[in-house]
């Protein structure tokens, strides 16, 4: 369900409104449902809105647990 | 009909067709000289016959014929003009055929600008002159407005093949392998980049091109080697390798890793909910080839423009099912299902 | 894809697999429940089943909002675009939704109804802002993730005074259906089914946040993961499942920490709070009525309430008697289990809600994964 995927601010636009691109792939949608959209956030795009940004630092640590779970002995699972 | 009897042109800027230009009169055949005979000019038009007569060598004749019907008319890399070129030539060159010449027969709307008309007939005219098959005969009618979409364009199309050669779509064995020739799902999604509600910016441009050539080069290569081969147009890859499991009784197994998509493609898709393996190509074929043949054909291939992206994604195997399956990117093990319905861009 | 092709990464799917196989006690049965179909599609598309130990079962939930949508709203809806002066915009995925009698939107547009797909509520604003002599009514449909977009077309429509733009509301609420299923009898008094642990959703939970399964962790006692929809966040959330029982715990854990607060959108949730508000009981297909799960708008809203202003009566259509969806819904059966799977009921005729959307387990199963079946019965 609900369909959505992570693409960057490029632009904001009036009556909150930005421009994002996916792989150079770019799109007008409303930023008007998320809080301090700036150029460079990620956005998770939903029915050409944007719900929510995406924390770099949190991704980041999400693939370091990923890799470490992935080499990890039976222990040390969270 | 000599155009000289005309004392004005077709006000190309800004006049419109309407249904006097459908009705046999005079205005009609201003519209075929100025418009079709101009863009699509050879010996053949220049008769001025109903038909067109030539002669034909040996070897089995190859024939086929296709409607376009496309919104929108133009798009990025390409407009129906060429791409009624470009398919009917490709639907011949699949047989392993050398294309010989083109039939168009036009519908156009009532109230069609003259100079979209005369933007297709051009394309058109430059497609079959780059992929040196004429439009030797056509035929025009206009219909009241509502009653089509701006225009339709219907191409037959004829080939020979050479002899000893027999690629049908029974022919494919378990062990043949799956080649590509170059990234899928660009014609797909350059056309709904411009859709009506889906506006979505993109460098993607339509992959449609005339494919004979590269089928020569691969008849060259591997001969009897070519079991059969197709264009993976409507419903892509996933449609295509469907009707060839049934056709030949056999499953396919191929591995998403191995397959080409551009990043803005992949990405575009993913924005519609989409799959790369079900959207449209118009200037891409898929071979099915003999394991001995398949190196010599992927080599032929990539030495072409039009093949430089060739790769071999999967192989023919045994399956009472007809499945075709394939190992993900991810490890896992999936079926690519012939398309149900329409590929619409979903929510979820 | 920043932020997507990271966590599709082969590799290391193979070698958390091995993980999970080693943390999974092989004297033990774990069965978790994916609420979402965009998890669902994410097990079958990437082919998860195949990586995971044989101890380990996923069970498909009723996280599809294409697929509980019950039959008498489409039958609405299709009402509603047959009249004359309606202009219909929908979602894709609703175009082939079958009503009653084999009707569907796609029929009732090839019939001459003005249906129209719509890739955003704003398309359909500006649709009902370029046409004024129509009146344009959108098919909202979807869980917590989809109903900000819809709130805020309603207040823009109502911003601009736009007369002839109005919504058929079928919006529906993720908590109230998970909770149904923990309540249903079949889970919690007959025990036929067991549930050890829940995905919860990634989209939903981007605007609710994690607090609203608390309830369910605590009261009772299963654990809930929110997880994202790319297919090593699945893996890690089975992990992460497997690890909470293991150690006797039910807690509500959020793997996908890099879009879902605890606290959720807090703007996204005031603006759906300022429209709509809860409908006493609401329709699902293949759970039944529901209690509180579904939103309407509110009174202030009326003027844009298309039940309201066509005069929308609800007439409750069945299902065929034979179809399983009920209990493949709430993990009772499989898909292969129903008769109907695979024989009249296929993606091109659907004859129950699981396998209208490609997110539906059945639609998934049959799409991705029927091959395992054959292989299966050769085995045996």
């Amino acid at each position: 369900m609900c369909l959505a995927i992570p693409a960057e601010v490029t632009e904001l636009l009036p009556d909150g409104m930005a421009r994002v691109s996916l792989d150079g792939v770019g799109k007008v949608v409303s930023v008007a449902l998320v809080e301090d959209v700036a150029v460079g956030d990620y956005v998770v795009i939903h029915v050409g809105y944007a719900l929510t940004k995406i924390d770099p630092e949190e991704a980041r640590h999400t693939l370091a647990l990923l890799a470490e779970l992935a080499a990890a002995p039976a222990e040390g699972v969270p | 009909m000599s155009p000289k009897a005309y004392r004005r042109r077709l006000d190309i800027k800004n006049g419109r067709v309407d249904l006097s230009h459908g009705s046999g009169g005079r205005a009609m055949a201003q519209l075929i000289a100025d418009v079709f005979h101009e863009a699509l000019d050879n010996e053949w038009l220049r008769q001025g016959n109903d038909q067109a007569a030539f002669d034909v060598g040996a070897g089995r004749m190859v024939m086929t014929t296709d409607g376009y019907v496309i919104s929108p008319l133009f798009f990025p890399g390409g407009d129906i003009g060429s791409l009624a070129v470009h398919g009917t030539v490709n639907d011949v060159a699949m047989a392993g055929a050398r294309p010989l010449y083109l039939s168009a027969s036009f519908i156009i709307e009532e109230g069609f600008p003259f100079a979209d008309l005369k933007r297709i007939a051009d394309s058109m005219g430059e497609a079959a002159r780059a992929a040196g098959v004429p439009v030797v005969t056509g035929d025009t009618k206009v219909v009241e407005r509502g009653k089509a979409d701006g225009v339709f364009i219907s191409t037959t199309g004829i080939g020979v093949v050479p002899a000893g050669l027999d690629l049908s779509a029974e022919k494919a064995r378990a062990g043949d392998r799956v080649i590509v020739s170059g990234t899928l799902g660009d014609h797909g999604v350059a056309v709904m980049s411009k859709r009506q509600n889906l506006t979505f910016d993109t460098a993607i441009v339509s992959d449609s091109a005339a494919l004979h050539e590269l089928v020569a080069a691969m008849v060259a290569a591997a001969g009897s080697g070519l079991r059969v081969m197709r264009d993976p147009t409507r419903g892509g890859l996933a449609a295509t390798l469907n009707e060839l499991a049934q056709q030949s009784k056999v499953g396919f197994r191929i591995d998403e890793d191995a397959l080409p998509v551009k990043p803005e493609v992949a990405a575009a898709c993913e924005l519609l909910g989409l799959d790369p393996l079900y959207v449209a190509n118009e200037g891409k074929l898929v071979a099915i080839v003999a394991p001995e043949a398949a190196a010599v054909v992927l080599a032929a291939m990539r030495a072409h423009p039009h093949g430089r992206d060739a790769a071999v994604v999967g192989e023919a195997v045994v399956d009472d099912h007809r499945f075709v399956q394939m190992t993900t990117a991810f490890g896992g093990g999936r079926i690519v299902d012939w398309l149900s319905g329409e590929q619409l861009p979903r929510i979820c | 894809m920043k932020y997507v092709n990271e966590y599709r990464d082969g590799r290391l799917a193979r070698s958390l697999a091995e993980t999970i196989t080693r943390i999974a006690d092989p004297a033990k049965h774990y069965h978790f429940m994916e609420f979402c179909g965009g998890h669902t599609h994410a097990i079958s598309r990437y082919g998860i089943e195949d990586l995971l130990p044989a101890n380990v079962r996923m069970i498909h939930g009723p996280g599809c909002p294409v697929c509980v949508l019950p039959v008498g709203r489409i039958d609405a809806a299709i009402a509603l675009a047959e009249r004359p002066e309606v202009t219909l915009c929908t979602y894709g995925d609703l175009m082939r939704v079958p009503g009653s009698h084999g009707t569907s939107l796609l029929r009732a547009k090839a019939a001459g109804a003005d249906i129209r797909m719509v890739y955003s509520t704003l398309d359909a604003i500006g649709i009902a802002e370029a046409e004024p002599e129509r009146q344009v009514v959108f098919f909202a449909i979807g869980f917590e993730t989809t109903t900000p977009p819809t709130a805020l077309a309603i207040r823009l429509a109502a911003q601009k005074k736009l007369s002839n733009f109005s919504v058929f509301c079928n919006h529906v609420l993720t908590p109230s259906a998970i909770q149904n299923i923990l309540e249903s009898p079949d889970v919690r008094s007959l025990g036929t089914v067991r549930i050890d642990g829940f995905i919860g959703p990634a989209h939903v939970s981007t605007v609710i946040g994690t607090e609203p399964y608390n309830f369910f962790a605590e009261e009772f006692a299963k654990p809930v993961v929110v997880a994202g929809f790319e297919p090593l966040d699945v893996m890690q959330a089975i992990l992460m499942l497997i690890a909470q029982v293991n150690d006797g715990r039910h807690e509500v854990e959020n793997q996908y920490v890099r879009a879902v607060t605890p606290g959720g959108n807090a703007r996204a949730k005031a603006e759906v709070a300022e429209i709509f508000e809860l409908r006493k009981s609401f329709e699902w297909r293949g759970l039944g009525m529901v209690p509180y799960s579904g939103l309407r708008l509110k009174e202030a809203y009326a003027a844009f309430d298309a039940e309201r202003r066509f005069g929308i009566d609800y007439v409750p259509a069945r299902d065929n008697p034979a179809c399983e969806c009920g209990a493949i819904l709430r993990g009772v059966k499989k898909p292969v289990d129903c008769k109907l799977f695979g024989t009249v009921c296929t993606p091109e005729t659907p004859m129950g809600s699981c396998m209208v959307s490609a997110e539906g387990a059945c639609a998934a199963h049959w799409t991705y994964g029927r091959f395992r079946d054959h292989a299966r019965r050769k085995a045996s």
